[in-house]
C-alpha cells in the first residue's frame, strides 16, 4: 500500500515536473559581447543536454537547471573559455550524459565506428550478390536483350 | 451501459481474430475450401466489433461519461467536441484501441480488395494479421483497458493534456498507426508467401500496393508530427531526433526501401529473399517503435506515461512476431537461384545499392536510438546520443543516397548500353555541380559546404527525374506522348521530386535560419533579417478552456507593413499548464515566427523572432511524396485479376522462374 | 553456409531483444553523479540562520554525513521533510543541508514550523554551489565521508526504504572506514 502511494507520488512529480519542463518556451534577453560569440554559445547550448528533462538541450528547457546552465555557458562564452574548457565544466558536474555528442572514447567506438562498419559490410554482401549475379551470365552465354526478351517469350509459351 | 458494450464488442472482437487465425489455415492443411473461405466472413465480424468497440469509446467522450477512467482522464466537459472525438487516441489506452482497430481496417481491405489474389494466399494473410492483432487486444484487455470504469465518479474531468488540443494531433497519430500497422500488411504477405513457399514476383506484385499505401500514411504521419513540433513547441525546431521520431523513422526508412526493392522482385524475379527481409524488418521496427514509446526504456519528450509491466508485454509480442518470423525466414527463405541476371552499370545494381544505403541509415539511426540502453544495460555509465551525432552520421548517408538516386530511374534494367549513360549524366552533374557551388554564395554570402551538397544534390535529383520522365514519355519516333507514363511512373517522379523539395527545404532552413531573443512591449521594434518588428500591445484573450497572454506585433518590411503576428501565452484551466503558442507568418520562401516567453516587467515580455527560410519545403516535400505513393499505389495493373495473363514483364520472369 | 547466413538476422535480433529486456529495468532518469569519489566542491557561503558567518567546504570534513539539497519551493522536500526529522533524531550521522536558491526569511519560516532537521545549513542562494555539486533538482543528497569525499549521490526524496535499503549499508560502511582511519 505504502510502496503504491510512493510510486503514483513520484508518478505526481514527474508529472509536475513535466508540466512545467515541456510546455513554455524558454526566451532568453541575454546580451552576448560578439554576434560570434552569440553563434558559438548558441551551438554549444543546443549540443548539451538538460540533465533534469525528458530529452531537451539547454536551449529548448524551461527547467531551473537548464536555465542555470544555459546561462552559465553563455558567460563562459563571453569570458573567452574555448569550447572543450566549457564542455569539461559541464561534464565534471553532469557526468557524460550532458553531452548530445558523445566523446570517442572505448564505449563509444562501437557508435562511432558503427555506420562504417555498417557501410562496409553492406557494401560487401552486395558486392558479393553483383558479381554472383555476373559470373553466372558469363557461364551461360551472352544474351543480348532482344535475345532474352525471345526467350522469355518462348518460355512462356510453353509455360502456358 | 454503453462502455461495457464497448468492451464487450471488443472481446467478441478477439474472439473472431481467434477463430480467424486457427480456421483458414487448418482449411489450407486439409485442403478444405470451405474452411478457408470462412476467412472472409470472420475478417469482416471482427473488423465491425472492434469498429463498434471504438464508436462506443468515443460516444463515451461525446456524453462526457467520467465514470469511465479514460474519458474522466483524457476529457473534460470544456472540451471542444472535436478534441473529445480525438482523445480516442490521445493516450495509451485509446490509441492501443485505435491501433488494434486499424489492424482490423487494413484486414478488412485485404479481404474487400483482394479479388484478383488467390484464395488461399489471401486467407493466409488475413490468419497472420488475425494472429497479431490478438498479440495486441490481450495486451489491451489484460493490462490498459480503456473502458475501465471509475469509482466513486468523478464530477468532471482531468482534462486532455494541452499539447494534445491542436488540429495536427487530431490527425498525426491515427496517420501514424495507419502506417505502422500498415506494414503489418506487408508483413503477413511476406509470412504468407513463406508458409507457402511461393516468393515470387506475383507476391510481391500483391504486396506492393499495400506497401506503398502504408508508406503514403506513414509519410504523413511523420509530415504531420514534424509539422505540429514547428509550429506548438515554440521552438521553431522540425526534427530533434528523439527516440519517438526515430521510432517512426527508422519504418519509414525500410519502407522505403521495401517499396523500391518490391519493384525489382516485381518486374524482375530478384532480390526476394531480401525484400522478404525487409518487409519483417519494416514491420519489426514499427512494433519497436511501440515499445520505445510505451515502455519508458528511453527518455523522450513526448512518450506515453512509462510503465515497465506494459514494456514487458511489447516485448513480449515483439518477441514472438519478430522472433518467429525470423526463424521462419531462417529455413523457409528461397534458396533458388535468382533467374534474373544483371550487370554492374544497371537498374538493378543502384536499386540495391540505394537500398543498402536505406538500410544502412537506418541501422544508423537505430544504433544511435538504442546505444544509450546499451551502454547502461552493461553497466558503464549513461550516455546521451543526440541531433550532433545523427547529423553527422546520417547525413552524409543520405548524401551519397541521394546520388545513387538520381542515377536509379535512367538507367536500363540488366545492362546499360555503353555510353548512353554517361551521356545522360553528364549535363546534370555539371549543372548540379554549378548550382550546388553557387548556391551558399547566393543565398548567405559565404562558402557552406553542406548548403554546397544539399542544393547540389537536390538539383541533381531533380534534373535526373525530370531526364527519367522524358526516357519514359518519348516515343521511338521523336514526340512525346503523355499516354505511355503510368501511374506508377508518374508516382515515383512525384515522390522523387517530393524529395528533393524536402531536402532544399532542410538544407536552407538549417544553415540560414535567424533568431534573436529580445525583451519587447508596446513601441518596442525590432529588426530581423530585414523586416521591422513592432510590439503594439498586448491583449487579453479567453478561449474555450483556457485564457491567454496575446502579443499584437506588426511586421513592416521596408516600411510597407506586411502581417499582424499574434503569438499566446496561455493558461489551461484545469491542467493548470502554461503552454506558448507561436504566432506565425507564412510564405512559400520563409516563415516569421515569434514566440512569448516570460514577462520581464509589467508591460514587457521575453520575446523570441525567428527567420525560418523555406521550411515550408519540408513539408510540401513530404505532400509530393504522399502524392506520389498514392499514385503508384492506384496503378491499374494491380487491379487486373492475376490470372489474366498479359505479356507484362512481370510476368516474363515470373514464368522464368516457374519454368 | 549459406543456410547459417539466413539466421543472421535472428541471432542479431536476439542479441538486440536481450538488452531491450535487460532495459526494461533500467532507470533511465537515474543519472550517476560525477562526483562521487571527488571532494566536495570549494566554497564559501552564509550560514543559512546567520547572515555575514561564512563558512567553507573544509566545515563539512571530518565525520561522514548526508549533505542535503533542499528548498522551501521543492515539494518532494516537503515530502522528505519529516523523514529527515526522524533521521536526525536517531543521531546516526550529522544531516548537513544546503538551502538552494531560496530565499532566507522563507527558508528560516519553514524550519521554524516544521522542526530543522539540519546540524548546520548553508545558503546558496544563487545556487553556485548547487551547480558545482551537479544538482539538476531538489531534493538530492550526498553521502560525504569522513575526508569529505562525495561517495554517493541519491536525488529524489528519502523515505524510509530508501535509507534501509540503500543509504543506511553505505553510512555503515563509511563509518567503518572511518573508524579504521581514526584507529590507525
Amino acid at each position: 500500500m505504502i510502496k503504491m502511494l510512493i510510486k503514483s507520488f513520484s508518478a505526481l512529480v514527474l508529472l509536475l515536473s513535466m508540466a512545467s519542463v515541456v510546455n513554455a518556451t524558454p526566451v532568453d534577453t541575454y546580451e552576448f559581447k560578439s554576434p560570434e560569440n552569440q553563434k558559438r554559445a548558441l551551438s554549444l547550448a543546443h549540443s548539451l543536454r538538460c540533465p533534469q528533462c525528458q530529452n531537451q538541450n539547454l536551449i529548448d528547457s524551461n527547467s531551473p537547471v537548464a536555465q542555470d546552465l544555459r546561462l552559465e555557458v553563455f558567460e563562459m562564452v563571453d569570458e573567452g573559455k574555448n569550447d572543450d574548457e566549457i564542455v569539461e565544466f559541464m561534464t565534471s558536474r553532469y557526468g557524460e550524459f550532458v553531452l548530445y555528442k558523445p566523446r570517442m572514447e572505448a564505449k563509444t567506438y562501437v557508435l562511432w565506428l558503427g555506420p562504417i562498419g555498417l557501410l562496409i559490410f553492406g557494401g560487401f554482401i552486395g558486392f558479393l550478390f553483383i558479381r554472383k549475379q555476373r559470373i553466372a551470365e558469363t557461364n551461360t552465354d551472352e544474351l543480348t536483350s532482344e535475345d532474352q526478351q525471345e526467350l522469355d517469350r518462348l518460355l512462356k509459351r510453353e509455360t502456358k | 451501459m454503453i462502455p461495457e458494450l464497448g468492451h464487450f464488442s471488443l472481446i467478441i472482437g478477439v474472439a473472431f481474430a481467434m477463430l480467424l487465425a486457427i480456421v483458414p489455415l487448418v482449411g489450407v492443411a486439409r485442403k478444405d475450401q470451405y474452411l478457408v473461405r470462412y476467412a472472409w466472413p470472420l475478417t469482416y465480424g471482427m473488423f465491425f466489433f472492434i469498429l463498434f468497440s471504438v464508436i462506443a469509446l468515443g460516444y463515451s467522450f461525446a456524453v462526457d461519461d467520467f465514470s469511465v477512467a479514460y474519458v474522466a482522464h483524457h476529457s473534460n466537459s470544456e472540451l471542444p467536441i472535436f478534441f473529445k472525438i480525438a482523445a480516442v487516441w490521445g493516450g495509451h489506452e485509446g490509441s492501443l484501441l485505435f491501433w488494434v482497430f486499424s489492424l482490423s481496417a487494413w484486414a478488412a481491405a485485404v479481404a474487400l480488395f483482394s479479388k484478383g489474389l488467390e484464395e488461399v494466399f489471401t486467407a493466409r494473410v488475413l490468419a497472420v494479421l488475425a494472429m497479431i492483432l490478438i498479440g495486441f487486444s490481450l495486451f489491451m484487455l489484460l493490462t490498459s483497458s480503456p473502458f475501465e470504469r471509475l469509482f466513486p465518479i468523478p464530477m468532471e474531468g482531468r482534462d486532455l493534456n494541452p499539447m494534445l488540443q491542436d488540429v495536427g494531433l487530431i490527425f498525426h497519430p491515427p496517420m501514424l498507426y495507419l502506417g505502422y500497422v500498415g506494414f503489418s500488411v506487408s508483413f503477413a504477405f511476406a509470412i504468407a508467401a513463406l508458409m507457402s513457399g511461393r516468393l515470387d514476383s506475383a507476391w510481391a506484385r500483391w504486396s506492393r500496393p499495400w506497401t506503398l499505401a502504408a508508406w503514403v500514411f506513414l509519410t504523413g504521419g511523420i509530415a504531420l508530427g514534424s509539422w505540429w513540433a514547428y509550429y506548438e513547441l515554440g521552438w521553431g525546431g522540425w526534427w530533434f531526433w528523439d527516440p519517438v521520431e526515430n521510432a517512426s523513422f527508422m519504418p519509414w526508412l525500410i519502407g522505403t526501401a521495401l517499396v523500391h526493392s518490391l519493384i525489382v522482385t516485381e518486374k524482375r524475379g530478384a532480390f526476394r529473399n531480401w525484400t522478404v527481409l525487409l518487409s519483417i524488418f519494416a514491420f519489426s521496427l514499427s512494433l519497436l517503435g511501440t515499445f520505445i514509446v510505451r515502455s519508458g526504456v528511453l527518455t523522450s519528450v513526448h512518450s506515453f506515461a512509462a510503465d515497465p509491466s506494459r514494456g514487458m508485454f511489447i516485448l513480449l509480442l515483439l518477441g514472438l512476431a519478430v522472433g518467429g518470423s525470423l526463424t521462419l525466414f531462417a529455413f523457409r527463405a528461397s534458396e533458388m537461384k535468382s533467374p534474373a541476371r544483371f550487370q554492374l552499370k544497371s537498374k538493378e545494381t543502384m536499386l540495391l545499392v540505394c537500398n543498402l544505403l536505406l538500410t544502412v541509415a537506418c541501422g544508423t539511426v537505430l544504433l544511435g536510438t538504442l546505444y544509450p540502453l546499451l551502454i547502461d544495460a552493461l553497466g558503464m555509465g549513461k550516455i546521451s546520443v543526440g541531433p550532433p551525432y545523427f547529423n553527422a552520421v546520417f547525413v552524409p548517408i543520405v548524401l551519397v543516397l541521394f546520388g545513387f538516386m538520381g542515377i536509379g530511374p535512367v538507367i536500363r534494367w540488366k545492362k546499360s548500353k555503353d555510353g548512353e549513360l554517361k551521356r545522360q549524366l553528364l549535363i546534370p552533374a555539371v549543372i548540379a555541380s554549378v548550382v550546388g557551388l553557387a548556391a551558399p554564395f547566393l543565398a548567405g554570402g559565404e562558402f557552406n559546404i553542406w548548403v554546397v551538397f544539399g542544393i547540389g544534390t537536390a538539383t541533381w535529383v531533380t534534373i535526373m527525374t525530370f531526364r527519367a520522365a522524358y526516357n519514359m514519355v518519348k516515343t521511338k519516333e521523336g514526340p512525346v506522348d503523355m499516354a505511355r507514363l503510368g501511374r506508377s511512373q508518374l508516382g515515383m517522379i512525384i515522390a522523387h521530386l517530393g524529395i528533393a523539395v524536402s531536402v532544399v527545404g532542410a538544407t536552407m532552413v538549417s544553415n540560414y535560419s535567424i533568431e534573436k531573443s529580445v525583451r519587447m512591449g508596446p513601441g518596442i521594434s525590432q529588426e530581423l533579417a530585414g523586416y521591422t518588428f513592432k510590439y503594439i500591445e498586448t491583449k487579453n484573450v479567453v478561449g474555450p478552456n483556457y485564457t491567454a497572454q496575446q502579443g499584437q506585433i506588426e511586421v513592416y518590411q521596408d516600411d510597407e507593413y506586411v502581417t499582424l503576428l499574434r503569438p499566446d501565452r496561455r493558461q489551461y484551466n484545469v491542467r493548470t499548464m502554461d503552454m506558448t503558442e507561436a504566432g506565425i507568418d507564412w510564405g512559400l520562401f520563409r516563415d516569421l515566427y515569434v514566440t512569448m516567453g516570460d514577462p520581464i516587467s509589467r508591460t514587457e515580455f521575453a520575446v523570441r523572432l525567428n527567420y525560418k527560410p523555406f521550411v515550408r519545403w519540408l513539408w510540401f516535400g513530404s505532400i509530393f511524396m504522399m502524392v506520389g505513393g498514392f499514385f503508384a499505389a492506384s496503378d491499374k495493373r494491380y487491379r487486373i485479376k492475376a490470372k489474366s495473363t498479359d505479356t507484362k514483364a512481370a510476368d516474363k520472369s515470373d514464368k522464368l522462374a516457374t519454368a | 553456409m549459406k543456410k547459417l547466413v539466413l539466421f543472421l538476422p535472428l541471432v542479431v535480433f536476439l542479441g538486440l531483444g536481450v538488452f531491450l529486456y535487460k532495459g526494461l529495468f533500467l532507470n533511465p532518469q537515474k543519472l550517476d553523479s560525477a562526483l562521487e569519489g571527488k571532494p566536495i566542491p570549494t566554497f564559501e557561503l552564509e550560514v543559512l540562520e546567520k547572515s555575514g558567518e561564512t563558512l567553507t567546504n573544509e566545515t563539512l570534513k571530518g565525520k561522514v554525513s548526508l549533505l542535503n539539497v533542499w528548498a522551501t519551493w521543492c515539494p518532494s522536500c516537503k515530502y522528505e521533510h519529516p523523514f529527515l526529522m526522524t533521521l536526525a533524531r536517531k543521531d546516526i550521522l550529522p544531516i548537513y543541508g544546503i538551502n538552494y536558491r531560496d530565499e532566507r526569511a522563507l527558508a528560516i519560516r519553514e524550519l521554524s514550523r516544521e522542526g530543522n532537521p539540519y546540524a548546520i545549513n548553508i545558503y546558496d542562494h544563487n545556487g553556485r554551489l548547487g551547480l558545482d555539486l551537479g544538482v539538476y533538482g531538489a531534493p538530492e543528497s550526498f553521502l560525504v565521508d569522513h575526508k569529505g569525499i562525495i561517495r554517493y549521490r541519491y536525488a529524489g526524496p528519502i523515505d524510509s526504504r530508501v535509507w534501509k535499503e540503500t543509504l543506511y549499508p553505505m553510512v555503515q560502511e563509511l563509518q567503518a572506514e572511518a573508524a579504521k582511519d581514526g584507529a590507525s
